[in-house]
């Protein structure tokens, strides 16, 4: 498997405070890979850097066949060359449709005018009906996004996030505030999208990565502590010491 | 599966049936074509109306639909009135100078007539020579360019540097407030090449044209209603399709939007510039029709005044901001122009000139608190529910 996202000897510090130090990570081009760590581990903060909404002080970013350098492209451009994210509070546009949301996330041009002048064609109607289908809200398509329930709204998030098709996918805690059901739902959701593209889904709940079955980074003090299997990963000392432990 | 935009938006058309209807019946009961029931000096005070309607469907594009509370649209808006208003002045000087000078033994040379013109329009600021800008005063076409490219020009260049640093909320409305102040302080000076001041006055008489004034203000009245309607249309569009949401994405989520790969300053240098072309027109009819403009026009309190406006008539609906707006102003002109009478209380009397804008406070206050979706709010009660085909 070829590498997709190469992050080496990334530093960034806030006021003194190292968020992220030293860190080297890299992820294959169809992989699901879950990230875990205790609070202020960098967690958010690594993905704020391979989105470009921090620029990191000292490192590389690399991504894709022609190991194109992240550090300081806008976010907008990050995004359009194939890294999607999702935000760890469910974040759609609440005064809009389901169908509104998707169509805005759909692979087109994204400049202004284009934009402006944009018509929606039936396969692009069409798509939207699938991606709806696929996240559990094919009935929901012409409701107000703000009235869905919490675990709709998440869906709803990752799938405008497939809309875009992405090579990468960031995902921020999705499962967090979901109920049983909805958490199984949302691990099919992950598994079936990381068949096509790197998913690398950054989680606190222990349940929930078990249940993702894949390979695992522990993240401590801005930098990777161990990585492996979740079991490899829950024997090792150091992660019992500074994560499970507590 | 796609209908057409009008058919998907029939408020349009209801706004549109509206206003035809309104000028229509203000052109029958008007003094120059019909049976003179309304003033010229009503028409007049309708037609600057229906400019303020269309800066006002302009702000609630960029703060209603974007999100950007702009307190600045008004620097456009007079920038649109000085610019028409330059060739306005200069016109008709000319014609009152050549007519004067060629009553001499000699016919004028262009020499003397420059000076002529210059004397007239400077000498109140104690020049006569034309300053630069007056370059293309002689030019009908170029002052009309103008009124979209000045305004135009400087929200593409304020809004650069603004928005491309990434400044949001508040501390952007205290920007375009700092910029109209600017604006309007510079235009205080003589030395502005703008009269100081004394601004351009004159501007109701049309160069050239004999018909009286009940008829040329029936000419802007139709032209005003004309570019409200056009400028209605126009918003429509834009906030009807995908680039409608992408705006309100940008209002209601900015960071979001930027994630799924748009680039957030360039939306909003897009419609911050198109907003301020919008407001230069609209300028550049009211002018005419006050007759003067001076730079206590762009002064910070007439921006502010407009998102009042908007926001009694409910953001996010563009027959709010025009309901707004013509309500607001003409209940506003009312109270301040000496018609509402006087309530004597014995100890005190109520002089409506001064307690006006205190009610205008206290009717904001209580739109914000009781009514957030404004008067326009009341009419969304009536609307449909939204189909599958709305995208």
């Amino acid at each position: 498997m070829n590498t997709l996202l190469e992050v080496s000897g990334v530093t960034v510090s806030f006021d003194g405070f190292r968020a992220i130090n030293n860190l080297s990570f890299q992820i294959a081009d169809a992989e699901l890979r879950a990230v875990i760590g205790p609070n202020g581990a960098g967690k958010t903060t690594f993905m704020d850097i391979v989105t470009g909404k921090t620029r990191p002080d000292t490192g590389h970013i690399l991504w894709g066949d022609k190991s194109l350098s992240l550090i300081g492209m806008s976010e907008a451009k990050i995004a359009q060359a194939g890294i999607g994210r999702k935000f760890q509070k469910p974040t759609v546009f609440e005064e809009q449709t389901v169908q509104e949301n998707l169509m805005m996330a759909l692979r087109k041009d994204r400049a202004s005018l284009a934009v402006l002048f944009f018509k929606p064609s039936t396969s692009d109607f069409e798509r939207v009906e699938d991606l709806a289908e696929e996240i559990g809200l094919g009935e929901a398509l012409l409701r107000v996004s703000g009235e869905l329930s919490h675990g709709q709204k998440q869906w709803l998030e990752i799938g405008m996030l497939l809309a875009q098709e992405p090579q990468l996918l960031l995902v921020d805690e999705p499962a967090a505030g979901m109920t049983p059901a909805e958490r199984e739902k949302t691990t099919a959701i992950l598994v079936e999208a990381a068949k096509t593209r790197a998913v690398v889904v950054v989680e606190h709940d222990m349940e929930f990565v078990r249940r993702l079955n894949c390979k695992v980074t522990v993240l401590h003090e801005g930098a990777v502590l161990a990585e492996g299997s979740l079991d490899h990963v829950t024997k090792n000392q150091d992660v019992i010491d500074v994560y499970l432990g507590r | 599966m796609n209908r057409s935009f009008i058919a998907r938006n029939p408020s349009v058309l209801i706004f549109l049936a509206i206003l035809a209807l309104f000028t229509l019946v203000v052109t029958v009961l008007s003094e120059g074509f019909g049976v003179g029931l309304i003033s010229t000096s009503f028409v007049k005070v309708l037609g600057k109306t229906l400019c303020l309607c269309l800066i006002a469907i302009a702000m609630d594009l960029i703060w209603g639909y974007t999100g950007i509370l702009s307190l600045g649209h008004f620097a456009f808006f007079g920038l649109g009135g000085y610019m028409i208003g330059m060739w306005l002045m200069y016109e008709r000087t000319r014609l009152i100078v050549v007519n004067s000078l060629s009553e001499g033994v000699l016919p004028p040379t262009p020499e003397e007539i420059t000076a002529g013109i210059g004397n007239q329009i400077f000498g109140v600021v104690g020049s006569s020579d034309f300053p630069l800008i007056w370059a293309f005063a002689d030019s009908l076409v170029l002052q009309l360019t103008f009124v979209v490219l000045v305004p135009g020009l400087l929200a593409l260049v304020f809004g650069w540097l603004a928005f491309r640093s990434r400044v949001t909320g508040v501390y952007l409305s205290i920007l375009t407030q700092a910029m109209t102040l600017g604006l309007s302080l510079y235009l205080f000076q003589n030395a502005s090449g703008l009269r100081g001041n004394n601004g351009l006055s004159g501007l109701q008489n049309l160069p050239g044209v004999t018909a009286p004034q009940s008829v040329v203000s029936l000419w802007f009245f139709w032209a005003s209603a004309l570019a409200l309607g056009l400028g209605y249309l126009l918003i429509a569009w834009v906030v009807s399709g995908k680039f409608g949401s992408v705006i309100r994405g940008i209002r209601d989520n900015e960071a979001r939007v930027r994630f799924l790969g748009y680039s957030v300053e360039t939306y909003k240098l897009v419609v911050f510039t198109l907003t301020a072309c919008i407001a230069g027109i609209a300028g550049a009819l009211y002018y005419p029709q006050a007759g003067i403009i001076n730079p206590a026009e762009v002064a910070p309190i007439a921006s502010i005044y407009l998102a009042v406006w908007v926001a009694i008539g409910g953001r996010g609906r563009l027959y709010g901001a025009v309901i707004g707006t013509a309500f607001v102003s003409l209940v506003s002109s009312w109270f301040t122009g000496g018609q509402a009478p006087d309530v004597p209380l014995g100890f005190y009397t109520v002089k409506w000139v001064d307690w006006w804008l205190f009610l205008l406070g206290l009717s904001f206050v209580l739109v914000t608190l009781y009514a957030p979706n404004g008067i326009g709010g009341l009419i969304d009660l009536l609307k449909r529910k939204p189909r599958e085909t709305d995208v």
